[in-house]
C-alpha cells in the first residue's frame, strides 16, 4: 500500500508527464499544418511532370537505345531499397511501419535469390534495421539538421542514387515510404524508381482539340533529362508525404498519451483521496476508542 | 491586349505564377522564343536564364530559371523550372553557389553531353552574373 506522500508524487509526475505531451501534440498539429501546406504547394509541379512524361510516352516510338533509367540494365539481380523513415520517434508505429515492410521486402527479395542493398534516409529507419540488416547498408543520409525538407535534400538523394546507378552498382531501385493518406492512416508504400515506369497518356479528351507536339530538342534528348529530374520530384514528394505523416502520426500518438495520462490522474486522485479518508477515519477511531476507555 | 493565354510557372515547391497573360519570353535550349496566343504546341527544354513577362509588374516581370520546360498549347504556356527565382531577389550567393555545382558536375562527369551541356550552363550563368554586376 503506497504512502500519501508517495500517491502524491505519482500524480505530479503523472501531471508534469502530461504537460509534455500535450505540448509535443500541439507541436506536431503545427508543424502538420506546416507539411501538408508544403505537400500540397508541391502538387502541381508533379502532376505537370506526370502531364508531360506521358505526352512523351505517348509520341516516343521505340524504347530501343532509351536511357538504361527507362529500359532498366536488362538485369533484375541486384536491388536497392530506399527506406525513407523519420529522424525521430514518438510517433506510435510510423517508423516501425515502415521497417516492417522493409523487412518484408528484403527477405521476399532474398528468397528469390536477389542481392539486396539498402539506403536509409532517416535515422529511425537505419536503427530499426541496422541489427539484422547492417550488412546491406550502402549509405544513410541523415536529415536531422534539416529544418524544413527542400527540393534540395531530394536532390541530394536523387543524385547519390543516380551515382551508384551510373556505377552499376544496382539493377531496380524501390523507395519505400509512408503515403500520407490523410491525418489517421499513414500507409507504408513501395514505389519503383528505377527502371522508371511512365504514366499512360491521358485518354484522348475530344471536346477540346487534340494538338501534335513538336519538341525542342528530340524526344529522346528532352527524356533523357527528364527522367533524373523526374526520380528527384519523386524523391520529394515521397519526402514531404513522410514528413505530413510523421507528425500526423506523432500528433496522434502524443494525444492518446495525453489521454491516457489523463486517465490515470483520475485513477490515482481517486485512490489517493480513499487512502486519505481511511486515514482520517483510522485516526478518528482511535481518538475515540482511546477517549472510551478512559 | 485583346488575346491572352493562361500562363503557370511551377517550380518544385510550390507554383510561383498562375495568370492570364498576353506574351511571355522564354529562354529555350535552342534559342528564346516568345510565345504568344494560339502559339503552335510545342515542349521545349528551358536553358539557365530570365524568362520575361512584360504585361506583369514588380519582381515578377523578370524571373531567373534554371533546369526544366515550357509546355505550350494554344491557350496555355506551362513551365516547369526546378529553380526559379525573381531576378529581383536573386542574390550573388545564390548565384555564386548555382555556379559551383555546375563546376562540381563538370570536374565529376566523363559524359560527353553532360559535359557539354554543363560548359553550356556555366557560360550562361557567368554571363548572367556579369550583367547583373553580381561579380563577387
Amino acid at each position: 500500500m503506497p504512502s500519501l506522500k508517495d500517491l502524491r508524487n505519482r500524480i505530479a509526475s503523472v501531471k508534469a508527464t502530461r504537460k509534455i505531451t500535450k505540448a509535443m501534440q500541439m507541436v506536431a498539429a503545427a508543424k502538420l499544418r506546416r507539411a501538408q501546406e508544403a505537400a500540397v504547394a508541391a502538387r502541381p509541379y508533379a502532376e505537370r511532370m506526370n502531364a508531360v512524361l506521358a505526352n512523351l510516352n505517348a509520341h516516343l516510338g521505340s524504347t530501343e537505345g532509351a536511357s538504361p533509367l527507362l529500359v532498366g540494365t536488362g538485369r533484375d539481380k541486384v536491388h536497392l531499397l530506399i527506406v525513407m523513415t523519420a529522424e525521430r520517434g514518438l510517433a506510435g508505429g510510423f517508423n516501425t511501419n515502415v521497417a516492417r515492410m522493409a523487412r518484408q521486402q528484403i527477405r521476399a527479395l532474398q528468397a528469390q535469390g536477389k542481392d539486396v542493398k539498402l539506403l536509409l534516409v532517416g535515422r529511425k529507419g537505419a536503427d530499426a534495421l541496422r541489427r539484422d540488416y547492417g550488412g546491406l547498408f550502402q549509405e544513410t543520409v541523415d536529415l536531422r539538421a534539416v529544418r524544413q525538407i527542400g527540393y534540395a535534400e531530394a536532390q541530394g538523394v536523387a543524385r547519390r542514387l543516380l551515382r551508384m546507378f551510373d556505377n552499376g552498382e544496382f539493377d531496380v531501385a524501390t523507395l519505400l515510404f509512408s503515403e500520407f493518406k490523410n491525418i489517421l492512416t499513414q500507409k507504408p508504400t513501395a514505389v519503383q524508381l528505377i527502371p522508371a515506369r511512365l504514366p499512360d497518356a491521358a485518354p484522348v479528351d475530344n471536346s477540346e482539340p487534340h494538338a501534335d507536339y513538336e519538341f525542342e530538342p528530340e524526344e529522346e534528348d528532352i527524356l533523357r533529362d527528364l527522367l533524373p529530374r523526374n526520380i528527384a520530384t519523386q524523391i520529394y514528394r515521397a519526402m514531404l508525404e513522410n514528413v505530413a505523416g510523421f507528425y500526423a502520426a506523432q500528433m496522434a500518438a502524443m494525444d492518446s498519451a495525453t489521454r491516457n495520462a489523463g486517465d490515470m490522474i483520475e485513477a490515482l486522485t481517486l485512490r489517493y483521496n480513499r487512502s486519505r479518508q481511511a486515514q482520517i477515519t483510522k485516526e478518528l477511531i482511535e481518538i475515540i476508542s482511546g477517549a472510551e476507555a478512559l | 491586349m485583346a488575346e491572352t493565354f493562361k500562363f503557370e510557372l511551377v517550380s518544385p515547391e510550390r507554383l510561383l505564377v498562375s495568370a492570364d497573360v498576353g506574351e511571355v519570353l522564354v529562354p529555350g535550349s535552342e534559342g528564346d522564343f516568345t510565345v504568344l496566343p494560339r502559339h503552335a504546341p510545342v515542349i521545349a527544354m528551358l536553358r539557365p536564364g530570365v524568362l520575361r513577362i512584360p504585361e506583369m509588374s514588380g519582381e515578377l516581370a523578370e524571373i531567373y530559371v534554371r533546369g526544366g520546360l515550357a509546355d505550350v498549347g494554344p491557350d496555355k504556356l506551362v513551365v516547369l523550372a526546378e529553380q526559379a527565382v525573381p531576378l529581383g531577389k536573386l542574390q550573388r550567393e545564390f548565384l555564386a553557389r548555382e555556379i559551383k555545382e555546375v563546376e562540381d558536375l563538370l570536374a565529376e562527369t566523363q559524359d560527353e553531353d553532360v559535359r557539354r551541356l554543363a560548359v553550356d550552363t556555366l557560360e550562361r550563368l557567368l554571363s548572367l552574373r556579369e550583367t547583373l554586376n553580381l561579380a563577387a
